[in-house]
């Protein structure tokens, strides 16, 4: 029964991914690949500033450049993501550990299965 | 997403930072609460932060043939429940406003609320009202992506038109401009949010079952394929 339940998973799982994919590829081909797509954000301040408004105030630490802020960008979802990544590989190292203590162990039951923490009160499957 | 500085109205911008600071005071007094309390969640905790400060920083196209940001918002609002992300989202909006500015100092109440509060209590709610239907979890977590990025944006729509009305056609033209500036575009985007919400959420059921388990979200009685056929062995 586990190995069934592994193969559907799997098989989601690379739905999943492929759905993904082709939503964020279906733009790129209706709209062709020199398509501009234009942030919505700057969609919106044009929307606005079309009836006349412009921004009162004005804040800039950096220097106002494309390349500096595709940079920043990229920094921030590398910060992100680099953060992120860690994480996942500590605790699955950590899962591992887990793991190979409990089949080390004979007479000691470490698996969470057997060592659940406290269950939350409004726990549901 | 990111109303840009200076387009609010000085009012508007001081009642919505008014609004907004119970809420980032009570999310960082949650985080440090967490931190402190369960330390075995602060690697889930830093990583729902930096899925959120990721996810902002991405620009992906839509089949509108504009392009948008994703939030991931939904993701700590469902693990950690709402309040800490406030406190997490704005993080990112003040490195945002600062170094990129992308957003705006004087707006920061404004999306702070949007992203940082409506987003994640709206996703929250798609969450808790799914489980309530008994909906898969990876049914759960998907609304609840989906759902937070789509009000954020839908509810930034509603700041901008409560700032902008239309000369003509006054707050309910203003609303309907914006929703069909942001609406369209960010529905796919929302859905594909939902998606790798799944496929990570999939991930950490994996990698961090007895926190996830401490915290609600899994009960303690299933155990996953993999560790019940090591068990087993």
């Amino acid at each position: 029964m586990p190995e069934r339940k592994h193969r559907s998973v799997r098989v989601s799982t690379i739905a999943l991914v492929v759905a993904l994919l082709a939503i964020l590829i279906v733009p790129l081909v209706i709209h062709g690949l020199d398509s501009e797509f234009a942030g919505t954000d700057s969609a919106a301040t044009e929307t606005v500033e079309g009836s006349g408004y412009r921004p009162w105030f004005e804040f800039r630490l950096l220097p106002e450049s494309t390349e500096l802020e595709s940079g920043i960008f990229a920094l921030q979802a590398g910060l992100g993501f680099g953060v992120l990544g860690y994480a996942l590989g500590v605790l699955n190292e950590r899962r591992r550990n887990r793991n190979t203590a409990a089949t080390d162990q004979t007479g000691t039951d470490d698996t969470p299965a057997a060592n659940p923490e406290p269950s939350h009160p409004d726990a549901r499957s | 997403m990111h109303i840009a500085e200076g387009f609010l109205p000085a009012s508007q911008c001081l009642i919505w930072a008014a609004a907004a600071t119970p809420f980032v005071i009570h999310g960082a007094r949650a985080v440090i609460k967490q931190v402190r309390e369960h330390p075995e969640r602060k690697l889930l905790l830093a990583a729902a932060g930096a899925f959120t400060f990721a996810m902002s920083a991405i620009k992906l196209p839509s089949v509108s043939g504009s392009s948008s940001h994703p939030t991931g918002t939904g993701l700590g609002a469902v693990i950690f429940k709402p309040p800490v992300m406030a406190f997490l989202s704005t993080i990112v909006l003040i490195f945002q406003a600062l170094l990129l500015a992308h957003g705006g100092l004087t707006t920061l109440g404004a999306n702070i609320f949007s992203m940082g509060i409506v987003g994640p209590w709206v996703g929250y709610a798609c969450y808790r009202l799914a489980t309530r239907l008994r909906a898969s979890l990876d049914v759960r977590i998907f609304l609840a992506m989906a759902f937070a990025d789509l009000s954020t944006y839908v509810f930034t729509s509603f700041q901008l038109a409560l700032a902008h009305p239309d000369a003509a056609s006054g707050f309910g033209g203003a609303l309907a401009k914006f929703l069909s500036v942001f609406a369209v575009t960010q529905i796919p985007l929302a859905i594909a949010e939902g998606i790798v919400g799944v496929l990570l959420f999939r991930f950490l059921t994996q990698v961090a079952r007895p926190q996830l388990t401490a915290l609600g979200i899994l009960s303690a009685t299933d155990a996953p394929a993999r560790e019940e056929a090591v068990a087993n062995a």
